[in-house]
């Protein structure tokens, strides 16, 4: 069997979940693919845990539809779905062991006593838990008490797993210790993903593809790179990662780049439209890809510069951090590694950064 | 200070004293529930004991009477219907009172009329439900009435002084002690377990069974216990609605205390007083059972 076969394609259409007053969901569309791990990353209250709970069928569509493999499911049943669910509180049974759980969704199937056995004991190898099979999930840390859901959602072999926040409740280093591991999984499995958190980075490291959800709506759906680097409008190069606005104004167009106007400086950036000469626009860079333009650094790619003033300095153990101004007052941040070979600039310093016309997005 | 202090009168008093009044803060809580305590030991638990002890000491001290309980078919008798009015009202009350308790949890709007409901028994005495249940089990009670105008049946029936009676309304005044305990424990279930039963393949029926019922199970004992409990020692009731020969052990009691039997009355109380506690106490462990004392007593 082909690896992507062995994932459910899911695909959203116009979505839309509407409570008394707020829409949740509002006009969600987006075609998951067969094996994808695709995350729904967004602030809160932005209708990630909606979207979810629709899909699993917890919560009925208001509008639009769901297909699971090209079938709609959206009057079907959650029992009847076979997809598998990790909740942000795990929602483990607390009267059964972690065998009992395990075996739980294999009970509903009628999978025989003994083979229900063989099963529960894999996924348990699957999640690095053999032996604990004989607990209670109260008797478990948090990490742990997490693999047995999950283990939980994966053992009756459903093509889609669903995890709403799964890490949400642990520190840290943990956090990052069953990021890879949810990663491995997914690779052994082969099954699609759709896993939903609202933080950036977690999303940023795991997901094939990111869709970033405001206030009901679909922002943007990409590659992690994609969403980064190219960020569609405002409210993503926000949210991910750290971002500079500068208002600008467009004064013409070099094939797909075009040329701005922005404190008297003449700054070119990237542009997929073809916004007409006058208009007001926002300009996007990421802290670190500026540079002091009289640092020792050779630029080979086209470089915007402006002029600035250093307002703030942070030292921040690898990288120091600067707050700038430009002189029509809009202010930036710029980040550079630490190094003894590089100058330390103070507070009040008037300086000139440059950065890569190619590193600067147009939103 | 150069000069040394000498003991005066007083000291020594108050050295004694000072302990007790740096430490009155502690004895705050027990201050505030004397004169309850006082109350209840000189109206309730003297009295109780007092006559407990006629069952020792009557004439003389003896254990005579509990040793002649044994071969007392009158008691037998009693004791056997009393308990097994019990077993029946109590489960009368767990199988009308536990889809009454899911439906409480469930509603949401709903939920303050079904607890008024419920609670409504509470307001009430015994002895006006017990006369409301004569009126409406009576031979030309509503029921009777009722069910000839629908021709179900020719001639009334005999429902007011039979076993079914005291049943039928012990189990109306006994429900709230059955819901309330099971209610808490239903509403105590996290809803995000009904959610990954069903994600996981459980139908409706299969979550009840294997996740709801189990998590239940504490209220359910605790409910099925103070119900049990309740109804060994219901004396109005069945007195007032049911059969002539239906005699529990509380109308015992009263019987011969009426007879200035005071001695066997005393043996009787003792033995219901003892059926109670001894019950309570096996189950004292069973989780959620001090939950469901604090329930029912709000
Ligand atoms: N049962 C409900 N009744 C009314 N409004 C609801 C309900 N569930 C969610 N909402 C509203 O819908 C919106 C989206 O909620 P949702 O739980 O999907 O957000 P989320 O993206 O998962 O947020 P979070 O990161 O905080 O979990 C919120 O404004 C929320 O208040
Ligand atoms: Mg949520």
């Amino acid at each position: 069997m082909n690896r992507t076969d062995r994932g459910a394609s899911v695909s959203l259409a116009e979505l839309e979940k509407r409570y008394d007053r707020v829409n949740a969901v509002d006009g969600v569309s987006l075609d998951i693919h067969s094996g994808e791990f695709l995350t729904l990353l967004g602030p809160s209250g932005s209708g990630k845990t909606s979207t979810l709970m629709m899909i699993a069928g917890f919560e009925t569509p208001t509008a639009g539809d769901i297909a699971i493999d090209g079938t709609s499911v959206v009057a079907m049943p959650p029992y009847r779905r076979n997809i598998g669910m990790v909740f942000q509180n795990y929602a483990l049974f607390p009267h059964l062991t972690v065998e009992e759980n395990i075996g739980f969704p294999l009970k509903q199937r009628g999978v025989p006593k003994a083979e229900r056995a063989r099963l529960v004991a894999e996924a348990l190898e699957l999640v690095h838990l053999p032996g604990y099979g004989e607990r209670y999930p109260r008797q478990l840390s948090g990490g742990q008490q997490q693999r047995v859901a999950v283990a939980r959602a994966v053992v009756f072999k459903p093509r889609l797993l669903l995890m709403d926040e799964p890490l949400g409740a642990l520190d840290k280093q943990l956090r990052e210790n069953l990021q890879l591991e949810m990663r491995r999984l997914h690779a052994d499995l082969g099954i699609t993903f759709i896993y939903v958190t609202h933080d950036q980075e977690e999303a940023l490291t795991m997901s094939d593809r990111i869709a970033v959800m405001n206030d009901g709506k679909v922002a943007q759906v990409g590659s992690p790179e994609d969403l980064y680097d190219r960020p569609s409008d405002r409210f993503v190069a926000g949210f991910i990662g750290e971002s500079n606005f500068l208002p600008a104004i467009v004064r013409g167009m070099e094939d797909d780049v075009v040329i701005t106007e922005c404190d008297g400086a003449l700054i070119r950036a990237m542009c997929p439209g073809r916004p007409a000469s006058g208009d007001r626009v926002t300009l996007t860079t990421r802290p670190e890809r500026l540079r002091f333009a009289d640092s020792a650094w050779n630029a080979t790619t086209p470089q915007n510069r402006l002029s600035v003033t250093v307002t703030e300095a942070v030292f921040a153990g690898e990288r120091c951090r600067y707050m700038l101004q430009a002189t029509d007052g809009t202010s930036m941040v710029l980040k550079e590694p630490s190094s003894a070979a590089i100058r330390r600039r103070a507070i009040g310093e008037r300086a000139e950064i440059s950065w890569s016309v190619a590193d600067t997005i147009l939103v | 200070m150069s000069e040394i202090a000498q003991p005066s009168p007083i000291a020594v008093p108050l050295g004694a004293v000072r302990p007790l009044l740096r430490n009155w803060r502690r004895h705050v809580p027990l201050m505030l529930v004397a004169p309850l305590l006082i109350y209840m030991l000189v109206l309730y638990a003297l009295p109780v004991l007092a006559m407990l002890l006629r069952s020792l000491n009557d004439p003389t001290w003896t254990l005579s009477h509990y040793t002649a309980l044994f071969e007392d078919v009158v008691f037998a008798k009693t004791f056997w219907i009393t308990f097994n009015t019990s077993v029946i009202v109590t489960l009368g009350c767990l199988i009308l009172g536990y889809p009454v308790a899911m439906g409480l949890v469930r509603a949401k709007t709903m939920a303050p009329l079904i607890l008024v409901v419920i609670l409504l028994p509470f307001w009430t005495s015994v002895l006006v439900r017990s006369y409301a249940w004569m009126v409406l089990l009576g031979r030309h009670g509503l029921i009777n009435e009722g069910l000839l105008a629908l021709g179900m049946i020719d001639r009334p029936m005999r429902i007011l002084n039979t076993s079914l009676a005291t049943q039928i309304a012990m189990i109306h005044i006994l429900l709230p002690y059955m819901i309330l305990p099971i209610a808490n424990a239903l509403r105590q279930i996290d809803p995000s377990l009904l959610r990954a039963a069903s994600g996981l393949g459980a139908t409706p029926f299969m979550t009840f069974r294997q996740v709801i019922l189990p998590l239940s199970m504490s209220g359910v004992a605790a409910g099925t216990l103070l119900t049990f409990v309740l109804a060994l020692g219901f004396y109005i009731t069945p007195a007032m609605v049911g059969g002539p020969r239906d005699i529990t052990l509380s109308m015992l009691i009263a019987q011969e205390v009426d007879q200035l039997n005071w001695a066997y009355a005393a043996t009787l109380s003792a033995v219901l007083l003892a059926t109670a506690l001894g019950i309570l106490a096996a189950a004292r462990h069973l989780p959620g059972v001090g939950n469901a004392f604090r329930m029912s007593m709000r």
